[in-house]
C-alpha cells in the first residue's frame, strides 16, 4: 500500500499554518485535519481565507510558516501533486479547445486511460457538449468542464473552490450527488461555499472567519451546540459568540 | 521529463493555434508578403534586396514567435490554466518543450513559405544552402519563443505584452547589423550589439548569404544562439512558479 492510501493517515493535516498575502495576514495560525473519504465543507464569508487555505493544501500558495501534510507527504511534493485535483473558482480550461480536447490534454498529463475521459464527462453530465468548443458554453458548463479536467486524473483528494456558484438548483443537487459518489469511492473532498444550505450535504464543516477556524463540526452538531434551527442561523450565532469573546 | 507530457502539450498548443485560422494565415502569409513588397521597394537596387532578403527570411520568425509566445503564455497565466498545470505533477521543462515543438513547427511553415517566395519566386541567389537558411530561421524562431516566454512574466495585460515587441525586439533588430554595419556605429552601441542574441542570428544568416566558405565563426554564431536560448529557457523556467504569493 502506497504512502497515504492507508485510511489511518489523514488526507490533510495542517499545523500552525501562517500565510501573508500582499502584506495582509490572511491565515494567522491555522491547524486542522481532514480524514480520508470525508466530504468537508469550507464555509465562511468572502475574504475569510478559504481560497488561500485551499491553495496552500494543493501546493500553489507561498506559505510563511507551518506544516501541511497531504496524503502522508508534504503538500506540493511531486507525488502528491499527481494525486490531488484542484478546481479553481473560475474555470481554468482552454476556451479555444473542445470539451474532449481539454480532457484529452489533462488526461494525457495524468497518464490516464481514455476510458477516464468518458467517465469524467459522464460524471459532470456534459456528454452532449463533448464536441463543443468550451468558449461557446455557458459559465456553469465551463465550470463543469473544469471539474471534469480534475476528475480525469482520478485524484484521491479533490479540492473544489465554490464549484456550485451560478448553477441552478437541479444541477447543484446533481453535482452534490457526484461528490457523494466520489466520496463513496474513497475520495476525500474539500468543498468551499458561501451558500449555507449546501453545508448540510457535507460530513463536516469548517467555518472560517478572518483566517481563524471558529467551528469544526458536523452539520447536526453545529445545530445542537448553537441551538439554532438551521445552519444559517447557527453560523450567525457562532459569529456573534465570537464577537463577544473579542 | 516525460515524452508523453511534452507531446501532449505540443499537440494541445498546435490545436489551439490551428483553430485560430486567421492567426495561422497571418503567420504564414505576412512575412512573404512583406518580402514581396520589399522586392518592389528595391526595384532599382536589386543588389541590396539580394543582400537583405535572405537574412530577413531568418529574422522575421524571431519577431513573430516572440509576439505569439508572449501572448500565449500571458493567456495561460490569466486563464488560470497555468496555475492548474503548476498544481499538477507535470514538469516545467515538459511544458516549455511542448511549446517549443508546437511553435517551432509553426515557425518552420512560416520560414519554408518565405524561403520558397524569396529563392523560388523572386529568384534571389543564395551562396550557401537554402536549407541551412531555413534551419537558422527555425532556430531564431525558437530563440524568439523562449525570450517571449521569459518576458511574458513581466506583462500583466495583453497591451503590455504587445509593447514588449518594440521594447525588446526592435532595438536588437536596429543594431544587429542589418540596417547599419556594426563597425560604423558608436563604439558603445557596437558593444551593446555584441551582447544581443539577435546579432548572432544576423551574423549566421549573413555568412550563409555571402560568398566564400562559412568558417568556424558560423558555428560559433550557432553556439551563441543555442546558448542564449538555453539561458532564456532557464530564466523562463524561473518565472513559471509552482507557488505564488
Amino acid at each position: 500500500m502506497a504512502t497515504g492510501t492507508d485510511p489511518g493517515i489523514p488526507a490533510v493535516s495542517v499545523v500552525d499554518l501562517r500565510v501573508i498575502r500582499g502584506g495582509t495576514v490572511v491565515l494567522p495560525d491555522l491547524s486542522l485535519t481532514v480524514d480520508r473519504g470525508e466530504v468537508v465543507g469550507l464555509l465562511g464569508p468572502s475574504g475569510s481565507g478559504k481560497t488561500t487555505l485551499m491553495r496552500s493544501i494543493v501546493g500553489v500558495q507561498q506559505v510563511d510558516a507551518g506544516t501541511l501534510t497531504v496524503l502522508g507527504s508534504p503538500a506540493g511534493d511531486h507525488d502528491v501533486r499527481a494525486r490531488v485535483g484542484y478546481v479553481t473558482q473560475s474555470a481554468s480550461v482552454y476556451n479555444d479547445l473542445t470539451v474532449i480536447e481539454n480532457l484529452q490534454y489533462f488526461g494525457a498529463l495524468h497518464a490516464a486511460p481514455s476510458s477516464e475521459i468518458d467517465r469524467a464527462i459522464d460524471a459532470v453530465d456534459l456528454g452532449e457538449f463533448a464536441g463543443r468548443v468550451v468558449g461557446s458554453l455557458s459559465g456553469g458548463q465551463r465550470g463543469r468542464v473544469s471539474l471534469a479536467a480534475a476528475l480525469v486524473g482520478r485524484p484521491d483528494l479533490l479540492v473544489l473552490d465554490e464549484p456550485t456558484v451560478g448553477l441552478d438548483p437541479v444541477l447543484r443537487r446533481d453535482l452534490w450527488a457526484t461528490f457523494r459518489s466520489l466520496a463513496g469511492e474513497g475520495v476525500t473532498l474539500i468543498v468551499s461555499s458561501h451558500v449555507m444550505d449546501e453545508a448540510d450535504e457535507c460530513d463536516s464543516i469548517i467555518l472560517l472567519r478572518d483566517g481563524k477556524m471558529i467551528a469544526r463540526d458536523t452539520p447536526q452538531g453545529l445545530r445542537d451546540s448553537t441551538g439554532a434551527a438551521d445552519l444559517e442561523d447557527a453560523f450567525l450565532r457562532l459569529i456573534e459568540r465570537e464577537g463577544d469573546l473579542t | 521529463m516525460s515524452a508523453r507530457a511534452t507531446l501532449a502539450t505540443a499537440q494541445r498548443v498546435l490545436r489551439q493555434l490551428l483553430r485560430d485560422r486567421r492567426t495561422v494565415g497571418l503567420i504564414v502569409v505576412v512575412p512573404s508578403l512583406l518580402l514581396v513588397i520589399l522586392n518592389f521597394a528595391f526595384d532599382s537596387q536589386p543588389a541590396t534586396f539580394d543582400r537583405i532578403a535572405p537574412t530577413m527570411v531568418g529574422l522575421i520568425p524571431f519577431i513573430t514567435m516572440f509576439i505569439v509566445t508572449s501572448i500565449a503564455m500571458l493567456r495561460e497565466r490569466t486563464s488560470g490554466t497555468l496555475e492548474r498545470l503548476m498544481s499538477m505533477s507535470v514538469a516545467k521543462l515538459d511544458l516549455m518543450a511542448g511549446y517549443a515543438i508546437a511553435f517551432g513547427a509553426a515557425a518552420a511553415a512560416e520560414v519554408v513559405v518565405a524561403a520558397v517566395v524569396v529563392f523560388g519566386v523572386l529568384d534571389t541567389p543564395a551562396d550557401h544552402s537554402v536549407i541551412a537558411i531555413v534551419a537558422v530561421g527555425v532556430l531564431s524562431a525558437v530563440l524568439g519563443m523562449v525570450m517571449g516566454l521569459f518576458v511574458s512574466a513581466f506583462a500583466t495585460t495583453e497591451f503590455q505584452a504587445v509593447q514588449f515587441m518594440p521594447a525588446f525586439v526592435l532595438p536588437q533588430l536596429l543594431i544587429c547589423g542589418l540596417f547599419v554595419d556594426r563597425s560604423r556605429m558608436a563604439d558603445w552601441l557596437e558593444g551593446i550589439a555584441w551582447a544581443m542574441p539577435l546579432t548572432y542570428v544576423y551574423d549566421a544568416l549573413d555568412r550563409l548569404t555571402s560568398p566564400g566558405s562559412l568558417g568556424g565563426l558560423f558555428w560559433l554564431d550557432l553556439g551563441v544562439i543555442v546558448g542564449a536560448a538555453l539561458v532564456s529557457l532557464s530564466l523562463g523556467a524561473v518565472t513559471l512558479r509552482r507557488r505564488t504569493p
